[in-house]
């Protein structure tokens, strides 16, 4: 059976959350071939994600696995990545990872970025027992992405990807 | 997988890439449209020192703290705020390198330029802590100040003719967005808090706006690339409607505007730094120079 490209692409795993693929994650904006030459485009989540090259040495490594021998991998910052590019599957994999997905953020109004002067105040139900009694404790956790927070129900702390 | 002993697996994978904070990266910007606008390149060199400096140096302060913060979800914080920075500095460095065509990367530029040579605004350099005479009040002054006036700053740069600086814009604008209110919420909480935190994050506010003035006044480079740079000068109001909103909240007053001299009307974007650079210069060149093409 051939593979293609972009199915091989697609399973790659992100090497901070490896319940996601890079499609789950929505940082695989295209792959496409050509006489034999496939070429990637991912885009980083956050400026310094430093699993970057990560992603890119995996990717080639398992295109050249799957018997392409010449693969490029280009990174594209525009437009930005958004927690919004996260699929549907891929939220319902964080979330039984027990990892609480962000939610989605739709379309954000042009102009100033307002400024928030308290935490925010958003629901997030704890991904281990359902209750909406969760607060942040940190917004900042193990990776850029996360933030950590706590069930004040079940007591359990867990990981809340951000929304961007 | 299975190892005899945890440090085996250390050494298995199949290449450097899986040390995520290794060196070895690959080049920032590979594989971005990297279209140069048709400006004078020795001025669009110039912007790029400048915007990727007060990043890279920003980063740099920020990092300082790691272990030293008053608290460990505190220690991330700032550690993840300087990755973000330090990110945004590759990718702009980068850019100058590409710009001015000398052959010249980001680790070039970084590591093996002199003090005179960057052109970062004191605002970013001066020393706020953790050591001598400094205060995470005034660090958290600082941050403040800093991601109001950079998010600012961004939010136009969007709008940029060079296609780099208007993606790494869009895409810091929300990394800054949140490490202003982190700044922020640490302002309200210790202008709001106790009578020594407020005294002592009203003194970082007196430490810090000094610099304000830098950083709303226009270099000649920046006027030139119109359509390019953004006109600091511009973003005076918009940064000064965030600053009193976030004072209002926390019971904190406004110091007055007394601009910090400068030196035959030079300062840092003209490469004319504060005694404190050159330490942190010392302190974040010195293993690059002192073992050359060092790897890990």
């Amino acid at each position: 059976m051939v593979t293609s490209a972009l199915e091989v692409a697609a399973r790659v795993r992100d090497p901070e959350l490896p319940v996601l693929t890079l499609a789950d994650l929505g940082v695989l904006r295209d792959v496409t071939e050509s006489d034999g030459r496939v070429s990637v485009t991912i885009t980083p989540t956050y400026s310094g994600c430093p699993a970057l090259d990560e992603m890119a040495a995996d990717l080639r490594r398992s295109l050249h696995a799957a018997g392409y021998a010449e693969v490029d991998v280009r990174l594209s910052l525009s437009p930005a990545w958004t927690t919004d590019w996260i699929s549907e599957d891929g939220l319902r994999k964080l979330r039984e990872a027990g990892i609480a997905p962000p939610s989605r953020l739709g379309p954000r109004a042009v102009g100033p970025v307002p400024l928030n002067l308290t935490p925010p105040s958003q629901r997030v139900p704890c991904p281990r027992c359902g209750s909406p009694r969760t607060s942040e404790v940190s917004r900042f956790g193990s990776t850029a992405c996360k933030a950590l927070r706590r069930c004040a129900d079940c007591a359990e702390p867990f990981e809340h990807v951000k929304e961007i | 997988m299975s190892f005899d002993n945890a440090y085996e697996a250390l050494i298995d994978g199949h290449e450097d890439a899986h040390w995520a904070f290794g060196t070895g990266f690959s080049e920032a910007l590979a594989g971005v449209d990297r279209e140069v606008p048709d400006v004078d390149r020795a001025d669009l060199t110039a912007y790029c020192l400048m915007l990727g400096d007060d990043a890279l140096v920003m980063s740099q302060r920020l990092a300082e703290w790691c272990s030293r913060a008053p608290e460990l979800e505190e220690d991330v914080a700032l550690a993840n705020i300087a990755l973000d920075l330090l990110g945004q500095a590759r990718m702009l460095l980068t850019r100058a390198g590409e710009v001015e065509g000398a052959g010249r990367d980001e680790d070039a530029l970084a590591y093996l330029r002199d003090e005179r040579d960057f052109r970062n605004v004191h605002l970013a350099e001066i020393e706020c802590g953790p050591f001598a005479g400094g205060d995470f009040g005034t660090t958290m002054a600082r941050l403040l100040v800093f991601s109001s006036w950079k998010l600012a700053q961004y939010s136009r740069l969007r709008a940029s003719a060079d296609p780099v600086l208007a993606a790494v814009a869009a895409k810091g604008l929300k990394e800054l967005a949140y490490h202003r209110d982190h700044a922020a919420q640490w302002v309200v909480r210790l202008g709001d808090g106790t009578e020594e935190s407020h005294r002592r994050v009203q003194a970082g506010l007196e430490r810090v706006w000094p610099f304000l003035a830098e950083l709303f006044t226009a270099h000649a480079v920046e006027l030139r690339l119109a359509g390019v740079a953004v006109d600091p000068a511009e973003l005076r109001s918009e940064v000064d409607g965030v600053l009193d909103a976030v004072l209002a909240a926390a019971g904190l007053t406004r110091p007055a505007d007394v601009p910090a001299a400068r030196v035959n009307g030079l300062a840092g974007r003209d490469g004319v730094h504060t005694e404190a650079f050159g330490y942190l210069l010392a302190e974040m060149q010195h293993l690059h120079r002192s073992l050359p093409g060092a790897t890990w």
